[in-house]
């Protein structure tokens, strides 16, 4: 169990940087055809805004914000944005995720299609890493052994 | 000689650096030991790639200067980087911190039923 | 035991060390690596994709497959930290 944090520095330090990380994080996703940056890293970003939250305001500020299912339901939906616009292409008779054949569904050229299916690939990767970081983070932090019955073990060691 | 060693000694630092991930995987006795053992090896397989991209000789970053609308630009190979290792290694990243996760849940899960982190006690007392 | 296992170490150790005389220079704008299949994605990569960075294109567009098999390990691994650490957790409670 994450308590709530005691000190006022910590809470309010967090609490005005939390926006500013996560909109950093939403840009390193988009901006990530033009500079370096993408899903992978736009996601660790906003899942490390979420555990400052987490480990600031503790579990039940969190969970309020975003529930231990909504996280789950997430991880799954990054991976299913992913798989799904592999198979678009499918039905669009290109090959498992050959973007350039949604030309006609965006009314754009092939490449710029291919840009754009690039997009929406790194959201979904973007998705998918930023729950599993946290739900990682929480089923660990949250089951450690140190709570009731491990803390004596603990001690008499 | 000293050509040779100049040309060789950044993969001769990777693989000081994977024996001590190595030794730590196979020699220490506590499990938590050996994940950071495993962290110091994945770290030494990562340099090694990102090592294999470098070019020497004005290559720069691989992000070509470009923008929507223009002209495309005649690009040489020579002038970027390898992209190929650092996409792989990107991705051997995050896979890295996959692994750190499950590593660690299962190390809680043995303490928790065993009250102890090291590899021969839990042995004993599984035996 | 232990000295087993630094010999065990040192010996691997030497075997790497024997296989860096065959491995390219570092820096060298002709190893195999960069050689291959690597000046195509690095030419190709704005007129097929509208890409600048090459990372990107060829992350998800080149070796998308790939980037969906890593996706899907990452899920995994997710998925079994919890199904780890739930269960217990709620038997405890």
């Amino acid at each position: 169990m994450i308590h709530n944090s005691t000190d006022v520095i910590i809470k309010t330090v967090a609490r005005i940087f939390i926006p500013f990380i996560q909109l950093y994080a939403l840009y390193v996703i988009m901006h990530g055809h033009y500079s370096p940056g993408g899903g992978f890293q736009g996601g660790v970003i906003l899942g490390a805004s979420l555990i400052l939250l987490l480990i600031t305001h503790g579990e039940r500020v969190a969970m309020q914000r975003i529930s231990e299912n909504w996280i789950t339901i997430l991880f799954s939906l990054g991976v299913l944005i992913y798989a799904g616009i592999g198979t678009l292409c499918l039905f669009f008779g290109g090959n498992f995720l050959d973007y350039g054949v949604l030309a006609p569904l965006l009314h754009v050229s092939p490449a710029a299609a291919r840009s754009l299916g690039i997009l929406g690939v790194e959201i979904g990767v973007g998705i998918a890493v930023m729950s599993v970081m946290v739900s990682i983070f929480y089923n660990i932090a949250r089951s450690g052994p140190y709570r009731n019955k491990g803390t004596t073990a603990r001690r008499e060691s | 000689m000293l050509d040779f060693i100049m040309a060789k000694y950044n993969y001769w630092i990777y693989i000081i650096l994977m024996m001590i991930g190595f030794y730590g995987m196979i020699g220490k006795n506590n499990l938590v030991k050996k994940i950071i053992g495993m962290n110091i090896f994945q770290t030494a397989i990562i340099l090694f790639f990102i090592s294999i991209a470098c070019k020497k000789g004005g290559a720069t970053l691989p992000i070509i200067e470009y923008s929507h609308g223009g002209e495309h630009p005649v690009v040489h190979a020579a002038d970027y980087l390898n992209p190929l290792p650092h996409v792989l290694m990107l991705t051997a990243i995050v896979v890295m911190v996959a692994t750190l996760g499950v590593a660690i849940a299962i190390v809680i899960r043995l303490y928790r039923d065993y009250k102890t982190l090291e590899e021969d006690e839990i042995l004993r007392k599984i035996s | 035991m232990k000295s087993l296992t630094i010999i065990i170490v040192l010996i691997t150790g030497a075997v790497l060390f024997y296989g860096t005389v065959d491995m390219p220079d570092w820096g060298d704008p002709n190893s195999p690596a960069s050689r291959h299949v690597s000046p195509r994605y690095i030419t190709q990569t704005v007129a097929e994709t509208e890409t600048p960075n090459i990372v990107t294109s060829l992350l998800a567009d080149y070796r998308g497959y790939d980037t969906l098999g890593e996706t899907t390990v990452i899920f995994g691994a997710g998925m079994v930290c919890i199904l780890i650490l739930r269960s217990a957790r709620k038997r405890e409670e």
